[in-house]
């Protein structure tokens, strides 16, 4: 105690002795390492996913990467050498390349599309020599694997605008006015079945709501709105508003729940009515966490893979038309990361597409974080 | 003042519209699922390898598989999640500007995209530590350096690690001040206190969090795309290297690639319902071990 050489640190147990004991103190050093793994994991997804996407602005690639080179070419190689498996009489039991389908499959409604892009391609041939120069990435024809790549990223652009605007347009508004009901109008009783039941909507794998739409949506919308393609970015946009569902009317019940009673027994004594208090009192006062809970909902489409593969039919078309198939960003990593060859020009565009990926996940959190949730904050205590 | 009140039934109906559809939602996917796979569950389909490209026979390396996912996920993640909580709830005051910066990271984390995890589990974990490691063991042939079980399993559990923080910190603020001080005050160090008095007391929290985690991740699918999974095997994997199949994979393949999907509708089904009935078992868990520790509440 007398030696109270370690330094003072912020806590609020200041009264803690002062140790010299080396082993606690190794722990404390410990603890306090581990307890920044969060951080450096932030930093780390960033940095590697950033590093298989640089070749881009080097022009390093198409050969295997350097660094590790044997191992990468061998690895590659058995991508490249797998056997041809979509005969249906070879017996797959003794199969074991890792990936053995082509991307092709995915769009099983679709072929036409994919044709329709290909004639318009003539039209605009980048120069030879170098395939990835800025033109090429803004272009408006995503066809990576041919002997001529095009790795335009516009049609995965409006394909997840499309497919995102879908989900939010839908599901939030649901999510809403769920809260709404379940935090002004609902009988106790049913507010207590609501949470669970939203629950159990979050808790779906999205591989499943994938398949029930896939199954079922597809379907159903195509006699409903006769729609040319059975999956499109409207069927994959319902996909991701019951992902986006849960999330938003979590978030927007915290923040009503989180208004103070006062303010809507204040309306409610001025004469007005239940639905004016909620949608004219209770509503604006939570707006930051309402807006936050929208924000939240649109990295979560905007991000999601496996219902965007299964249900929007995945072809790189630029249209208007929400009954036309699209395919995102993340739906475009998903299915072709598998049949890449490491370290090539196609590798790392799809890297580049996750670094996009990631930079607009941070942002909107970051905008949710350190904007709408102090703001909130602010506000509910009497700002 | 009656248009008002008009308006005011007519707005409440509207969301009264939205909570059914959401309801009906919910009801009518898990209601087709269970109708369309039970059926189709059979101790056959459980315990049998698939036969035939994967036309036939069971989904057993994929039961397998998941769970051993799962558990190795749960074994990297969850004392990184709780070391974490502990560091966060015990180690700093609520001001500072380091726990400020990780709560910022955790909630970063909780909403990267998860196909980001399975690029980051490819080029962090495979391309560059497996790379590492077979260059510091000469491998010649890769072992290390390719999408294998463990990769997998790290690439989860750093999609899972908000989860784990966030339970396991609940389940320590619950833990009463005067404990940690009766601890201190008896001349316990810092440490002593939250191994002998706070963490024995949160072991549910720290059970919650990695249910959680669990039934988180045992329906992802994107993280592991590129990080392990492989859609058959000739046999079961033997070791954290090796490659695995996985339920939400199987599915998505066999809806998804498969020559001839309808022929494989009702094992389709079948691996649908035991996925849901996987995550929702370990949801449940999760939920009812949390609902005993709020209630039991030391005052």
């Amino acid at each position: 105690m007398e030696q109270a050489t370690t330094p003072a640190s912020p806590e609020q147990h200041s009264f803690i002795r002062k140790t010299n004991n080396i082993g606690e103190r190794i722990i404390e050093r410990g603890i306090r390492i581990i307890g920044g793994v969060a951080v450096v994991l932030i930093f780390l997804i960033l940095l590697f996913v950033l590093r298989e996407a640089l070749p881009l602005l080097t022009g390093a690639f198409s050969q295997p990467k350097t660094a590790h080179g044997a191992t990468t070419s061998s690895a590659a190689g058995d991508r490249t050498l797998k056997p041809e498996v979509y005969n249906p009489d070879v017996i797959l039991s003794e199969q074991q390349a890792p990936e053995e389908f082509t991307p092709e499959v995915y769009n099983l409604d679709v072929s036409v599309p994919v044709t329709i892009t290909a004639n318009t391609t003539t039209t605009k041939e980048p120069d030879e020599g170098d395939h990835i120069t800025l033109s090429n990435i803004l272009g408006t024809i995503w066809q990576p694997v041919s002997t001529m790549p095009k790795f335009g990223i516009m049609p995965l652009v409006i394909g997840t605008a499309k497919t995102t605007f879908v989900a939010i347009f839908i599901g939030a508004p649901l999510g809403i006015l769920a809260a709404l009901y379940a935090a002004f109008f609902a009988p106790r009783r049913l507010r207590e079945i609501m949470k669970p039941m939203v629950e159990i909507l979050a808790g779906f794998p999205s591989v499943v709501i994938g398949f029930f739409c896939l199954l079922y949506v597809g379907s159903a919308l195509q006699s409903l709105f006769g729609f040319q393609y059975r999956l499109n970015a409207f069927v994959g946009g319902i996909g991701l508003a019951i992902a986006v569902i849960p999330i938003v009317f979590t978030i927007t019940e915290d923040a009503l729940s989180a208004v103070p009673k006062s303010l809507l027994e204040a309306s409610l004594a001025m004469g007005a009515t239940q639905w004016e208090s909620a949608y004219k009192v209770m509503l604006p006062a939570a707006f930051p966490g309402v807006f936050a809970a929208v924000l939240l909902g649109i990295g979560r489409a905007f991000g999601e893979t496996m219902i965007a593969l299964m249900a929007t039919g995945n072809a790189a078309m630029v249209s208007a038309s929400i009954g036309d198939p699209v395919r995102t960003f993340s739906a475009t990593i998903g299915a072709e990361m598998g049949e890449v060859i490491w370290g090539s020009a196609h590798y790392s565009i799809l890297f580049f597409l996750g670094v996009l990926l990631f930079v607009v996940s941070f942002t909107l959190n970051a905008v949710t974080e350190l904007f709408i949730k102090e703001r909130l904050a602010k506000k509910l205590q009497g700002g | 003042m009656s248009i008002k009140r008009l308006i005011g039934i007519f707005a409440v109906g509207v969301a009264t519209v939205a909570v059914i559809a959401i309801a009906g939602l919910v009801f009518s996917t898990m209601g087709t699922f269970l109708v369309k796979g039970l059926p189709n569950i059979t101790w056959q389909l459980l315990s049998e390898a698939p036969r035939n490209n994967n036309t036939e026979g069971g989904i057993f390396p994929a039961i397998y598989g998941t769970t051993l996912l799962v558990l190795v996920m749960s074994i990297l993640g969850v004392p990184i999640g709780t070391i974490t909580a502990i560091y966060l709830n015990e180690y700093t005051s609520a001001g500072a500007v380091m726990p400020r910066v990780i709560r910022f990271a955790v909630n970063t984390l909780a909403g990267v995209p998860s196909i980001v995890f399975g690029l980051f589990g490819l080029g962090f974990f495979v391309q560059f530590l497996g790379a590492g490691l077979d260059k510091t063991f000469g491998n010649t042939e890769a072992i290390w350096a390719k999408p294998a079980l463990l990769w997998a399993s790290a690439t989860l559990a750093a999609l899972t690690l908000p989860v784990v923080i966030v339970s396991v910190e609940e389940a320590l603020k619950n833990v009463p001040r005067e404990m940690r001080e009766g601890s201190l005050a008896l001349g316990a160090t810092r440490w002593q206190t939250i191994w002998k008095i706070v963490l024995p007391n949160s072991t549910t929290g720290i059970l919650t969090g990695s249910i959680l985690a669990i039934g988180r991740s045992a329906g992802e699918v994107a993280p592991i795309l590129f990080t392990g999974v492989v859609y058959s095997l000739p046999q079961l994997p033997d070791g954290i290297s090796s490659q695995f199949m996985h339920l939400g994979y199987h599915l998505f393949v066999l809806s998804t690639q498969s020559p001839d999907v309808d022929k494989t509708l009702p094992l389709q089904y079948a691996t649908t319902l035991v996925l849901l009935m996987l995550t929702f078992t370990l949801n449940f868990a999760a939920t009812f071990i949390r609902s005993r520790i709020r209630s039991k509440q030391f005052r």
